[in-house]
């Protein structure tokens, strides 16, 4: 297993950043899962490793933040934001949109392994509502429509 | 990314930049950037903080801390290094704010943070952003970086003696991290969970020692301040709530969007006319002034002035700045239930009040919803709301509980209307586990 040499820039940056080693683990931890696609037993004791923590010290901290994950998801997350702000403005029809169309629920994954949907809170996108991101992409004042020819734009981006 | 509106009652202190290309650094000193922390390094400390505190600026975050005081609690001496940390974990639901000022003008966010490192004497800074909001990480980032070899950061900033470094750190998705305790754990690379206080973190905080903690838009709001002046800033809002302030229009309206209006700008003017008012000539419901966490106003409390003191009297608050608006089609059990969902998504499950009290608050909306609530079930939300009120270590738990005793209070009608097997016309999509429905 390796990291991309722009990981291993950031890390070896970010580390004279702090007093201790141990704070660079919530952001290592997700740019390590951008690269692997989830955190895997092996990601997750090659950073436990890194930083002289024990895997359990570093599955508590990846337990707690919702957007690290230890099972594969699809290549790209499509996560909904229902909180206020998008159901005032149809988020939640929105989200039920999506799970038509890609036939998987909240947190499921298309068998093609393309997508997966995600029911997610407050995006910080509330004024530009409904909004979703696709992987770190924001889509803003979302209709049924407009989703459907982003997803598209995906599907074709992986060919 | 995300699109700007302009209003002819805007009076643009924090959002001056916003769409002229300040991210880049020769644009931003074009637009008189970096000249308040020039002007800065040339005052001692304690008139920093007496300017910051004269100019009524308040916590953005949503707490309304008057800043210059904050600063002041920090120990002049100090065995342990000192800190300021820059909190843009935003993510207090109907805001969307610091992402704006991120996006647009990141070297005033820098600079603002240098100026708080000047006042408590600190030679470290932090940039904490949420997960969410890469492409704001990589803007910093870049934005740190091009300002390093102009001899703004780093050893001697502008020739004067004194280092100051400042770093970028990186969420990965979670509300409660925005409490800032608990956001200092995340940087430690912990759990975000929050700590007790006292001591607070002027005193004990980063690794131990003194750290001066402000929202993105608060030390946004510190260079203008410094360069025009206290009075001038407090001259612009209303006693002891001086400035401006990013107000974030979202739900039912014609035109939402980011403004920046002066703190005491009435409410209704700013649904109706900033706002454009709602859409289809629909009536007005309820509006929630300042972020999920904050009571909701009914259509006939609006006519009150946005500032952190008269919103308390109306009895809600000013929080962070989100303006929801909902209009006359907004079923309210369903919103209350949608808020408390986000809670017991959201509480970090170290407080009991806090874990169970927004669980059994979840479970009991969703049964309310469904139409299989109990009478004393609309008692039961109001019990349990304010069993949590004070009695957890940080304000989630109140955050949670205090619009729940306003939904009710105020729309108790719509909750008894779905009592007897009255399901919401919503109840298709509450996918929530629930209470069973008892008949």
């Amino acid at each position: 297993m390796g990291f991309s040499e722009e990981f291993e820039q950031r890390f070896a940056e970010m580390l004279k950043h702090y007093p201790t080693k141990r704070s660079v683990l919530v952001p290592t931890l997700l740019y390590a899962q951008d690269e692997g696609g989830y955190l895997s037993d092996e990601l997750i004791a090659e950073i436990a490793r890194r930083l002289d923590l024990t895997e359990l010290e570093v599955r508590n901290v990846v337990s707690y933040y919702s957007m690290l994950t230890t099972k594969p998801r699809g290549k790209y997350k499509v996560q909904v934001c229902t909180n206020i702000a998008c159901m005032l403005r149809g988020g939640e029809e929105l989200f039920q949109h999506c799970e038509k169309k890609l036939g998987v629920g909240h947190k499921g994954t298309t068998a093609d392994g393309l997508f997966s949907l995600e029911e997610v809170e407050c995006i910080g996108a509330c004024s530009w509502a409904p909004a979703a991101q696709v992987n770190y992409d924001f889509h803003e004042n979302l209709t049924a429509e407009k989703l459907d020819r982003v997803l598209d734009e995906y599907r074709k981006l992986s060919h | 990314m995300a699109d700007l509106v302009s209003h002819p009652d805007e009076m643009k202190v924090v959002s001056k930049r916003f769409g002229l290309g300040a991210t880049n650094i020769d644009r931003y000193l074009e637009l008189e950037g970096y000249k308040a922390v020039q002007k800065a390094l040339g005052m001692q400390p304690d008139v920093i903080i007496n300017e910051v505190k004269n100019s009524g600026l308040r916590g953005r975050g949503g707490a309304g801390f008057n800043t210059g005081m904050k600063w002041s609690f920090v120990p002049k001496q100090s065995p342990k290094p000192k800190y300021v940390l820059c909190n843009g974990d935003e993510s207090e639901p109907g805001t969307c704010k610091d992402r704006l000022i991120l996006e647009h003008d990141p070297h005033a966010v820098i600079e603002g943070v240098m100026i708080a490192a000047l006042a408590a004497q600190s030679h470290t800074g932090y940039v904490y952003i949420r997960g969410e909001y890469r492409y704001l990480s990589v803007i910093m980032q870049k934005a740190l970086r091009d300002a390093y070899p102009r001899g703004f950061l780093g050893k001697n900033i502008f020739g004067s003696g004194y280092d100051l470094d400042i770093y970028w750190h990186g969420g990965a998705g979670a509300y409660e991290v925005g409490e800032e305790s608990a956001l200092m754990e995340s940087l430690e690379g912990k759990r975000g969970i929050p700590r007790i206080r006292p001591p607070f973190p002027a005193v004990v905080g980063l690794w131990g020692g003194p750290t001066v903690i402000n929202n993105v838009e608060t030390l946004a709001s510190v260079p203008p301040i410094i360069s025009a002046g206290a009075e001038w800033y407090a001259n612009l809002g209303t006693p002891k709530n001086g400035g401006t302030r990013l107000f974030c229009l979202s739900g039912h309206l014609n035109r939402p969007g980011v403004y920046e209006l002066p703190m005491g700008y009435n409410l209704k003017k700013m649904i109706y006319d900033v706002g454009g008012g709602i859409p289809d000539g629909r009536q007005l419901k309820a509006v929630v002034p300042g972020g999920s966490s904050t009571p909701c106003l009914a259509a006939d409390e609006i006519d009150v002035a946005t500032d952190f003191d008269s919103l308390t009297k109306a009895g809600s608050m000013m929080g962070s700045g989100g303006v929801v608006v909902a209009d006359e089609t907004t079923l309210m059990v369903k919103f209350a239930l949608r808020t408390m969902q986000f809670y017991q998504h959201e509480s970090c499950g170290w407080c009991i009040p806090c874990r169970e009290g927004t669980d059994w608050l979840m479970k009991t909306l969703a049964r309310l919803h469904s139409g299989g609530g109990l009478k004393k079930d609309i008692d039961n939300t109001q019990y349990l709301s304010e069993n949590m009120l004070g009695r957890t270590f940080c304000p989630l738990g109140d955050a949670a509980a205090m619009p729940t005793i306003a939904f009710v209070k105020k729309f108790r009608r719509e909750f008894e209307d779905h009592l007897e097997g009255q399901p919401c016309a919503f109840e298709a999509n509450a996918g929530v586990e629930r209470l069973p429905v008892l008949t």
